[in-house]
């Protein structure tokens, strides 16, 4: 047989029909996970129709988007302060009653963003097609699955019958190689990726990423990655399981267990592009080249490393609505711009490492005055952890602002939002106009550089407070 | 879903690139259950200042654009968010077709599924139609063709099946509901080699 990319692995094994000129393949789906916001209409549609959903065990459902981080409003000593998400955490629950879908839902320990929960339980798996009605599906990419975003149609059509029908996308080498240096993280690898082919530049291409710098990574740093392969405009990122994946996964609640295990692990190992196997399209990246990247404008593509000043592109008009939008000026250096709200969290950055980083950077410092650093966990469990180890009090100390989980601030449906005109600096994944709140200023940074700009109370390089 | 054959229409234009879902239709909006009445909040961010009042000036406010079925923007039309709420908000407002130079993945597959047409075109078309706003369009679904006002007739690709629920209104899932038999058959092959749990 001819040599053959992880991602062609994948798809081959889940192709139930494959597809024609006239037909699309009609592809199996091996993990459905849903929450409140993209449901609804698809359990309305189940409802309408007089079907059920036909793989409650393969589907698994948590609230997370709408959801307060208030500790008060969570555990119910208060009302959800947002009305409408009162009432899609309430339609969540009556939905996931009604159809027997499993639910982690708002006082449940297991809760938190869709896409840190399954990893954590071990529900995500290598070689897995992983599909949920969120664009950063592609977060799963990291252990070796197939994990994309889709459309609500769409998730009543895998309710329905726990399949898709799917046009085969190309394949798109990101070879990585050389060491990250210092301070430098595998946020700012992905915002670089991002700035080097473009925010539609993985369309119609599903990325893995590849190369020794990705082998030397955690599974943490491996998920940020994967998380904003959307955000290149590729629907999903992977990246093929090897020991770290399968040490990740051992012993989580969802992993297989015993001889099963071992005879997992086995298949797991077949995972990988065969050697001399073919992409439609490649770019090879320096990591040791790299430094903190910071976005200066409203798509995540418009980004620069932290010590550059933003560039001059006379005359295009597009380009300069969004200089205007924030505030920014052709010419000026990135660091020392103002800092109102400082954000740590989302599926991009909420992980343990995550607030490991940060806590780093804070600890024995203040957040500057006039600044507001929320820090939001991944999940509930991811909460628990950082407290335990300490890292909540750091933050407290330093005078920030630690919630229940939650997508919180990244996209600011839960009340959670920053004023227009505003600038947030923010380890989330998109920088929007609007995005985290009407008229708000997003600039996309790591945690330690979120970190570090909230100590110093404007852009900062985290190197310096490393 | 309503048959798609054939749309006549002029063109509204709104020259931004990259244009997201969030823009499209901002999150706070999403906290809907169903999919009725999102064109109220079509691009509500461009569209309605601080107070709610329309902005005179944002084209969707404009008369010119009332009954437009046809969008035009700038390339890479739909990034973002995989909220379907961006094509049922595009729909409830008329639009029934958008013309771009790319058209991003997850937007693309969310509007062919709701009757909503996403038109991929070549820079000078797009060029073309960028300049000449308000321009009457004829779009052939079956001849998968755009004819220009000038009478330049541009070929646009389309999915073959996708294309065929359009024209003929058809629900993807009573199609995938068709292969249960296969899907059955497969499951039973794939839950042994791959048990869940």
């Amino acid at each position: 047989m001819s040599a053959r990319t992880l991602f062609d692995k994948v798809w081959t094994a889940h192709e139930v029909i494959r597809e024609s000129a006239d037909t699309p393949a009609v592809l199996y789906i091996d993990l459905h996970l849903i929450h409140e916001v993209t449901s609804p209409q698809a359990f309305s549609m189940l409802k309408a129709a007089g079907l059920r959903v036909r793989r409650p065990d393969r589907t698994l459902a948590t609230m997370d988007h709408s959801t307060p981080t208030n500790t008060d409003q969570v555990f119910g000593r208060v009302p959800i302060k947002v009305d409408a998400a009162a009432r899609q955490v309430r339609q969540l629950e009556s939905n996931a009653a009604e159809f027997g879908v499993e639910l982690f839902g708002m006082r449940d320990a297991r809760r938190g963003i869709v896409h840190v929960i399954s990893p954590e339980l071990g529900a995500t798996q290598p070689g897995m097609t992983v599909v949920c009605g969120d664009s950063h599906t592609s977060t799963h990419g990291a252990f070796g699955a197939l994990a994309f975003g889709i459309g609500t149609t769409e998730v009543g059509h895998v309710f329905a019958t726990q399949s898709l029908l799917q046009r085969k996308p190309k394949t798109f080498a990101v070879n990585v190689n050389g060491k990250l240096p210092r301070g430098v993280t595998a946020k700012d690898l992905i915002l670089s990726i991002i700035g080097r082919i473009g925010v539609s530049g993985g369309t119609g291409h599903v990325l893995e990423y590849r190369g020794p710098t990705i082998r030397a990574m955690s599974m943490d740093e491996r998920m940020t990655v994967c998380n904003m392969s959307i955000e290149a405009g590729a629907r999903a990122g992977m990246i093929a399981p090897d020991d770290i994946t399968f040490e990740y996964l051992k012993n989580k609640p969802r992993a297989p267990r015993g001889a099963e295990w071992d005879a997992s692990v086995d298949r797991w190992r077949e995972l990988t592009t065969d050697e001399g196997a073919a992409f439609d399209k490649s770019v090879d990246i320096d990591a040791s080249q790299l430094e903190p990247m910071v976005t200066y404008g409203t798509n995540p593509g418009m980004v620069v490393p932290i010590g550059a000043t933003i560039p001059d592109r006379a005359g295009d008009a597009v380009f300069d609505k969004a200089l205007r939008y924030m505030g920014f000026r052709s010419g000026d250096a990135m660091l020392g711009k103002p800092v109102n709200t400082v954000f740590i969290g989302s599926c991009t950055n909420g992980r343990l490492t995550d607030l490991e980083a940060a806590a780093h950077v804070l600890k024995g410092r203040k957040v500057a005055p006039g600044v507001h650093l929320l820090i939001v966990p991944g999940s509930q469990q991811i909460k628990r952890e950082a407290e335990a180890a300490g890292l909540a009090d750091i933050f407290k100390d330093a005078g920030a602002d630690w919630r229940e989980s939650g997508c919180s601030m990244c996209l600011g449906m839960n009340g959670d939002t920053v004023a227009a005109g505003m600038y947030s600096i923010s380890t989330s994944n998109r920088n929007f106009e609007g995005r985290q709140g009407v008229g708000a200023r997003t600039l996309l940074v790591s945690p330690y550089t979120a970190a570090a700009s909230a100590v110093r109370g404007r852009i900062a390089d985290p190197r310096e407070l490393l | 879903m309503q048959p798609i054959t054939r749309i006549q229409s002029r063109t509204v234009v709104i020259p931004s690139s990259n244009i997201d879902t969030d823009q499209i239709i901002p999150a706070r909006f999403l906290t809907t259950t169903t999919k009725e009445g999102l064109g109220r909040q079509l691009f509500a961010d461009w569209r309605y200042s601080s107070d709610g009042a329309a902005d005179p000036a944002f084209i969707l406010n404009k008369p010119e654009a009332q009954g437009a079925e046809v969008l035009v923007a700038g390339r890479n039309f739909g990034c973002g968010s995989s909220r379907e709420h961006a094509p049922w908000a595009l729909l409830d407002f008329g639009f029934r077709a958008v013309i771009s130079t790319e058209i991003a993945d997850i937007f693309r597959g969310n509007s062919l599924k709701n009757g909503l047409l996403p038109i991929v075109v070549d820079e000078a078309t797009s060029h073309w139609l960028l300049e000449h706003p308000g321009a009457a369009v004829d779009i052939d679904l079956e001849a998968g063709r755009l004819t220009l006002p000038t009478g330049v007739r541009v070929p646009f690709p389309i999915e073959a099946f996708a294309r065929h629920c359009l024209i003929n209104g058809v629900d993807e899932l009573g199609y995938l509901q068709s292969k249960l038999e296969a899907i059955r058959r497969f499951e039973a092959l794939h839950d042994r080699a791959t048990p869940s749990e």
